[in-house]
């Protein structure tokens, strides 16, 4: 299995964790990853904002430095927004001649060119899932994540709009939970798996950001989820950078540690904390780690809604008046 | 007269987006604003900017806060009816309201454009650089509200203090500034 790998500007450095256990698990599955040579941003959702031509046209020129590897068609992006906008990229250029002119015009003034449909863009977590495969997965896993009820958190830009062919759905996708599954991990059914983390609202205007920051924490944490688990840097920011900021403006107290699915990869197949970057989220996930294996599993499953007296006779709650 | 200026608003969004031309079909179902997650605080829902729109009321909608909301989750277009793709028409007002310089609001405009500064001079982006540069500019006491996150960044090790300057930084400026060039033509 080989690939050329786009890491993206996140992580460099900000979700170097990613990478690295990206890196690590992929070696251990038996996937070769080449990095695309002298890759730069993808624009994420600032460019297009700005300048159509020149924002397709940034996303261009790393679709032309990675078919210069010729090895393989595959392109493999762990973070979302990458993903979508190399991806989106590659469609657009193909479905809009004359668009794909200007683009290719610009292109060739830096020396380049790329036709569109030459490559074939794929998120990590497609791969994951297709090619390697629930059970080639689960025949690595040695330290299997029992106990740890995980909320398996997708975000926006993976599975919408419809540019991923893996047959999932836009709303309620499944492979990541079948992922955490085959580690062993307790997959919590989380509702808001597939919502928005804001992107760069927190910046734009707090309220709004931080309101989206607390419904997917504290639905995580109503459900009683040990952490979450992402595939996207800018969610994993968000959740877990922002978390503090958020809980000062609501007056909340949620500790809702957030990992990448790859960190969690690599720690059921007994790869260590310190391999897979565990310490560099703000919010501490080591005790909630500690809870793998652990017994209690069955008990914290039950939800944590407030129950009816028993005793009471079937009677309908009388109104209250302002 | 009021028609042709109408239709004209209606053309020049239209033509402007990938896949645009289907805005035109718009029924007015309100689905777009309903699975909008930052909807309640967009002064317009997507509904009322695609009406307006039609009306050609060209001012309103640009100096909307409403694309500047839209935080590209892509709810809206995954379930319109009419498959609009109304992400990328929010994407169309905001070129449009930037090149006229019609927004009300400078705070996002600015943060694309910082962004975007650190991306053409150094070929990646810049998380110390923006978050610094649009601070200052927009939110100077916000500093202190993210004080922990930033000294974890920090000690995490997750913060870069430069900037990375890609290898091929003279072709990528070529590229850029033949594409603006372009665009600014068609």
């Amino acid at each position: 299995m080989n690939y050329t790998y786009f890491p993206g500007c996140s992580l460099e450095k900000n979700a170097a964790c990613y990478d690295a256990s990206t890196r690590a698990v992929a070696a251990q599955l038996g996937m070769q990853l080449t990095e695309v040579e002298d890759w730069n941003c993808c624009g994420a959702t600032e460019y297009v904002s700005l300048n159509l031509t020149a924002a397709y046209s940034l996303i261009a020129r790393n679709l032309a430095q990675a078919s210069k590897n010729t090895s393989t068609h595959e392109l493999v992006a762990p973070c979302s927004a990458c993903y979508l906008n190399l991806r989106k990229c590659d469609k657009v250029l193909g479905q809009d001649p004359k668009f794909a002119g200007r683009v290719v015009q610009a292109l060739a003034a830096g020396g380049l060119s790329y036709k569109p449909g030459t490559l074939h863009i794929r998120h990590l977590l497609d791969v994951l899932y297709q090619d390697v495969g629930l059970e080639a997965l689960a025949a690595k896993v040695t330290k299997p994540l029992r106990g740890l009820r995980v909320a398996p958190y997708y975000g926006c830009m993976i599975v919408r709009p419809e540019f991923h062919d893996g047959g999932e759905d836009p709303e309620a996708p499944t492979s990541l939970d079948e992922i955490l599954k085959a580690l062993g991990a307790d997959v919590v059914d989380y509702p808001l798996k597939a919502a928005c983390c804001g992107g760069h609202m927190t910046q734009i205007s707090e309220a709004t950001g931080f309101d989206m920051i607390h419904r997917l924490v504290k639905s995580a944490a109503d459900l009683n989820a040990d952490l979450i688990a992402t595939l996207c840097p800018m969610c994993q920011l968000n959740l877990d950078g922002f978390q503090g900021a958020m809980n000062r403006h609501f007056g909340s107290h949620f500790h809702m540690p957030v990992l990448y699915f790859t960190q969690l990869i690599g720690l059921a197949m007994g790869m260590s904390m310190r391999e897979m970057g565990i310490g560099e989220e703000i919010v501490d996930a080591r005790a909630a780690l500690s809870r793998i294996g652990s017994e209690m599993a069955a008990e914290a499953a039950e939800p944590k809604r407030p129950r009816k007296d028993d005793k009471a006779l079937p009677m309908p709650a009388p109104l209250k008046r302002a | 007269m009021e028609h042709n200026h109408a239709s004209s608003f209606m053309d020049e969004v239209s033509s402007s987006a990938p896949g645009g031309e289907a805005l035109r079909t718009c029924i007015q179902c309100g689905t777009c604003g309903g699975s909008c997650p930052s909807g309640p605080d967009m002064q317009h829902t997507p509904r009322q900017i695609f009406a307006l729109i039609r009306a050609g009321e060209r001012d309103v909608v640009l100096k909307s806060n409403t694309p500047w909301y839209c935080v590209s989750c892509y709810y809206c277009t995954v379930r319109c009816p009419k498959e609009i793709p109304v992400t990328e028409i929010m994407y169309t007002l905001k070129r449009m309201a930037v090149r006229d310089k019609a927004f009300d609001d400078s705070k996002a405009p600015d943060f694309s454009k910082v962004f975007i500064r650190w991306v053409e001079e150094f070929g990646r982006s810049f998380e110390l650089g923006l978050m610094g540069v649009h601070m200052i500019r927009h939110n100077p006491f916000g500093a202190f509200k993210i004080m922990d996150m930033a000294v974890g960044m920090v000690t995490k090790g997750r913060m870069a203090f430069t900037p990375t300057r890609i290898k091929g930084l003279d072709g990528l400026k070529r590229i850029l500034a033949k594409a603006k060039e372009l665009e600014a033509q068609a």
